[in-house]
């Protein structure tokens, strides 16, 4: 019994987080699943009913219009972060003084929830004092921007506030990728006569593919949980203008009571995040295993 | 090229150069300092907009400095402002947060630990299988789990509850600390484990013995990041709460987006900062730490 | 079960696979109390995971181990009454010296008392007396090694492991580290099991070497001999440094009389092996390789009545160590390696005298590379 005991007590002290996640995890995304499968209004209810809220849900224009942002906000989200992070972090690695200070401005919007320093950008986007007001005072009367209360501008807002919170992260993946760069490489090149701006489009920054890959894959799924930028600076509107996938399954299910819908949604969320992140984790862990 | 080309090089040119290098070190500092403006602009409105008084917010604007300042709007925030119905300020609020994230963030990270030092060092069947699990947790829409739980912690009696929030916490931290720790843990010889094994050591005694002494690196990484992911929560706060147990991120939205009565954009100002308050000050204390969290989540260890 | 009382360790039929990958086939082994068994192969041979059943840190597939007379084979490391030195030494970074060798003792109860006066011995015996206080990481390689022993010898167990336990060291700290093992070795009495894979350790420290290859073991016997006799082409090009000459050959009877024929440059010699034992009788016409070792090799002239024969080879590079000259020479489109002392004047493609005592001569099956 004791040998028993010994030879099984890493199962033993895994075994309730692995119940837990099990349970907590696949169980409810497999609950979800089905819920979406059924005529939920209010309450859940358990008979099969086939993909009708699905289609429900494509035909709804306020999905449309989420998923529309999504693909709006994920794109620029991603493609502008990167940019501006990978251009960030070239010019740190430049041999800076207080590079440490900086880095740490740079960064700590990653730190802070959303919902705290979303209070302060909802006031500075906001037409009537923020920048435009500002702008105006300095002389320039004609200046406007106002996209936040603007219908079709008002998902870039959402960028801008989610470039400002993001690019820091990136700006750190790619400065410690830059900082693993073979030195010796570097020397090399150098001593080959090949200059600065040269060496950086030619040989460092192609050598931080991974580092590309990984912040691709982190920031597209940022973008899809997305929840409380859009709830901190806009609330999803005007009207629902400004709605993701994320604060549509937040409103089917806590405001709308609508669970067939709210499931129906987060199961579409869940497939896209899968589709991202399944062949992304395989490829990592794969070789392990060898 | 001959030494006496290279000797006799203008000296025109080296300067030239000189002042070539020195205006595009000067540009660099400038675009570096633009970005640093850029970053910094909320955290700076938020903090010179607490200090000012209504009046002087209409009338001005918002990045100016305060004519006076007073503290007035943070005591108010911590103490009388709305949410919602209820006048009691930031204050209960600040404290359902640190109820809820202390034993969070206490037991997500012991559970790591241990699973980390199983999984790494007890490489049973299927170990790398419980592994991918458990990392996939980390990465779905928790949209797709918020109904469920709801129901879930409504049968075990923990609807709105501070007990839900906690088990919540730690049920979705558990994939993250358990890969900060199997990462670090990797990184211990195996031969050390077989060596304690030898001298007749157990999983146990090898575990509180020779592997938590050694962690207190991991330990504070994986604590900063359970501290700042579950204080910063809103989406688990604002579905599975209800008035009285809020955490400080709900409660800050609702004075924010309060409609009653006047604006006071300044106690809004104050009650953000004294929200986002200890994850800035952990992050200011210990960014390093909060940094290679976030590495070490997004790019395998 | 008596019987098997005198054998500290024996391994019977031991086999051990991964899935489809059979790391260890059917190993029998058994060796006596104060033995030094040195297991020295390439790696991947086996020889660390045959260690590491020995130690019950791997289970084997089937098969039994017995140590000092008792079924060992499913119990736990600690029960089995041994130690084991490591390559990486596997000090508990977070300990002092001091509790990195009693944290065994202390794990089973041992008093205060019993374990400082164990330490005393051993921190006495090893010399690490005043490095007690420190922790590993301000320790120096050779003082971890020295540690690491320290932590085996305060267990007096019945067996030791040793596995690669000198691989991280730098060559002078190595050759006296292997002094000081093999004195401990004899001071104590203690039966031993010691993973390498420098075939130099395994002659100098072994009193058996058990020769791995492919899962199995090739040979097994006291250092001398499996340098002397080595059972096949693979023992006999792992031991001995430079490696052994393989001149391919082709036997010829003529009467009584057993010649090697063996063809360079367009040449046949032929050379005389009346004097090599061929167990069982050799056919006329079978193809051999003839195994020299390059001491045999040389300019001077062996005693008269060693069988020997003189060839005029050129030399093709020669490495001077100052106790004698390495030379390879060219011998038909290959090469042999021969010692010549240091005061013959030897230039490089200048034909050099060269005499082969064939005396030592070891003689392979071609098809088989087995000693014949």
């Amino acid at each position: 019994m004791s040998g028993w005991l010994t030879r099984n007590i890493p199962k033993i002290v895994v075994a309730p987080s692995l119940a837990a996640v099990l349970f907590f995890v696949y169980g409810f995304i497999v609950w979800t699943g089905y819920v979406s499968l059924t005529r939920s209004r209010i309450m859940p209810r358990y008979d099969f009913d086939g993909f009708g809220q699905y289609v429900k849900l494509f035909r709804t224009p306020r999905w449309d219009v989420a998923m529309e942002n999504l693909f709006v906000f994920g794109l620029l989200f991603i493609a502008v972060s990167i940019a501006l992070g990978l251009l960030l972090a070239v010019l740190l690695d430049q041999r800076i003084r207080a590079e440490g200070a900086i880095r740490t401005i740079y960064l700590y919007p990653m730190a802070l929830s959303f919902i705290v320093t979303g209070t302060a950008w909802k006031w500075i986007l906001n037409p009537g004092l923020g920048i435009e007001s500002v702008v105006r005072s300095w002389g320039w009367e004609s200046f406007s921007f106002d996209w936040l209360v603007d219908p079709e501008m008002a998902i870039y807002t959402v960028v801008i506030a989610g470039v400002w919170q993001a690019s820091g992260f990136v700006m750190a993946l790619f400065l410690a990728g830059l900082r693993s760069v073979d030195q010796e490489v570097i020397k090399a090149a150098m001593v080959d006569g090949i200059n600065l701006p040269r060496i950086y489009v030619s040989i460092v920054i192609p050598s931080l593919s991974p580092v590309f890959l990984s912040a691709v894959i982190v920031l597209a799924h940022l973008a899809i949980k997305s929840f409380d930028l859009v709830i901190a600076l806009t609330g999803g509107g005007p009207g629902y203008a400004t709605d993701l996938p994320a604060t549509y399954m937040y409103a089917m299910a806590f405001s709308r009571g609508d669970l067939g819908q709210a499931a129906a949604s987060a199961t579409v969320m869940m497939m896209t995040v899968a589709a991202i992140i399944v062949p992304y984790l395989y490829s990592e862990l794969r070789p392990r295993h060898d | 090229m001959t030494d006496a080309t290279l000797t006799s090089a203008p000296a025109g040119r080296a300067t030239r150069r000189g002042i070539v290098r020195v205006a595009l070190r000067g540009l660099l500092y400038l675009l570096l300092a633009l970005f640093v403006a850029y970053y910094i602009l909320p955290l700076f409105v938020m903090a010179v907009t607490s200090l000012k008084s209504l009046d002087e917010i209409r009338a001005g604007s918002l990045m100016s400095l305060p004519d006076s300042a007073s503290l007035v709007s943070w005591a108010t925030a911590w103490s009388s402002a709305c949410a919602g119905i209820q006048c009691e300020g930031l204050q209960p609020f600040f404290w359902n947060s640190v109820k809820m994230v202390v034993p969070a963030v206490f037991l997500s990270t012991f559970l790591g630990a241990v699973n980390g030092y199983a999984l790494s060092h007890w490489r049973f069947r299927g170990a790398n299988l419980i592994f991918a699990l458990m990392l996939f947790g980390c990465f779905i829409p928790f949209q797709v789990v918020l109904l469920p739980m709801a129901r879930t912690l409504g049968l075990l009696g923990l609807a709105g509850s501070l007990g839900g929030l906690v088990l919540v916490h730690v049920v979705y931290g558990l994939g993250f600390t358990t890969l900060f720790f199997r990462n670090y843990y990797v990184t211990i010889p195996v031969e050390l484990v077989k060596a304690a094994k030898i001298d007749g050591a157990g999983f146990f005694t090898i575990f509180f013995r020779i592997f938590l002494p050694l962690s207190p690196p991991i330990i504070v990484v994986t604590v900063i990041w359970q501290f700042t992911q579950i204080w910063n929560d809103f989406l688990f706060g604002v579905s599975f709460s209800q008035a009285g147990t809020q955490p400080v991120t709900v409660a800050l939205n609702n004075i924010v987006n309060s409609t009653t009565g006047v604006k006071e954009y300044n106690v809004d100002m104050a009650a953000a900062i004294i929200a986002g308050l200890p994850t800035l000050i952990v992050y200011v204390l210990a960014g390093k730490y909060f940094i290679r969290g976030l590495t070490a989540g997004s790019v395998k260890g | 079960m008596a019987a098997q009382n005198d054998a500290v360790l024996k391994i019977e039929g031991l086999t051990k696979s991964f899935q489809n990958v059979h790391v260890l086939m059917n190993i029998d082994l058994a060796i006596e109390e104060g033995a030094f068994l040195v297991l020295v192969g390439p790696s991947g041979c086996g020889k660390s995971t045959l260690l590491n059943c020995v130690a019950g840190l791997e289970a084997p597939t089937s098969g039994r181990i017995l140590i000092g007379g008792r079924d060992m084979t499913d119990a736990a490391p600690k029960d089995r009454d041994i130690a084991m030195v490591f390559q990486s030494y596997a000090l508990y970074p977070n300990m002092s010296v001091a509790r990195n060798i009693t944290f065994g003792m202390k794990v089973r109860g041992a008093t205060r008392a019993e374990q400082r006066s164990a330490l005393e011995k051993v921190a006495h015996m090893l010399k690490i007396d005043h490095l007690l206080n420190r922790r590993p990481a301000h320790l120096s390689g050779g003082q971890r090694q020295r540690v690491a022993m320290g932590r085996a010898l305060v267990r007096q167990p019945k067996l030791f492991l040793f596995d690669e336990p000198l691989s991280n060291l730098d060559a002078k700290l190595r050759v006296e580290m292997r002094a000081e093992i093999k004195r401990l070795h004899r001071a104590l009495g203690a039966t031993i099991v010691y993973v390498t894979h420098d075939q130099t350790e395994a002659m100098s420290l072994a009193t058996e070497v058990a020769v791995m290859e492919g899962g199995v073991i090739a040979q097994l016997g006291p250092p001398q001999q499996v340098y002397d006799y080595p059972v096949n082409t693979f023992v006999a090009g792992f031991i001995g440094s430079p490696a052994m000459n393989f001149i391919n050959g082709r036997i010829s009877k003529d009467g009584g009389a057993i010649r090697i024929q063996v063809s360079f440059d367009g040449a046949t010699r032929e050379l005389p092996a009346d004097h090599y034992p061929f167990g069982g009788g050799i056919e006329d016409g079978a193809e051999v390789i003839l195994g020299i070792r390059p001491e045999y090799v040389s300019g001077s002239d062996p005693s008269a009545d060693r069988p020997n024969v003189a060839l005029d080879l050129v030399p093709t590079l020669v490495e001077t160590n100052g106790f004698d000259q390495h030379v390879n020479l060219a011998f038909g489109d290959s090469e042999i390696s021969g010692r010549f002392s240091p005061r013959e004047q030897i230039k490089l493609g200048t034909p050099v005298r060269t005499r082969i005592d064939l005396s030592q001569i070891s003689v392979f099956d071609r098809e088989t590379r087995q000693r014949l």
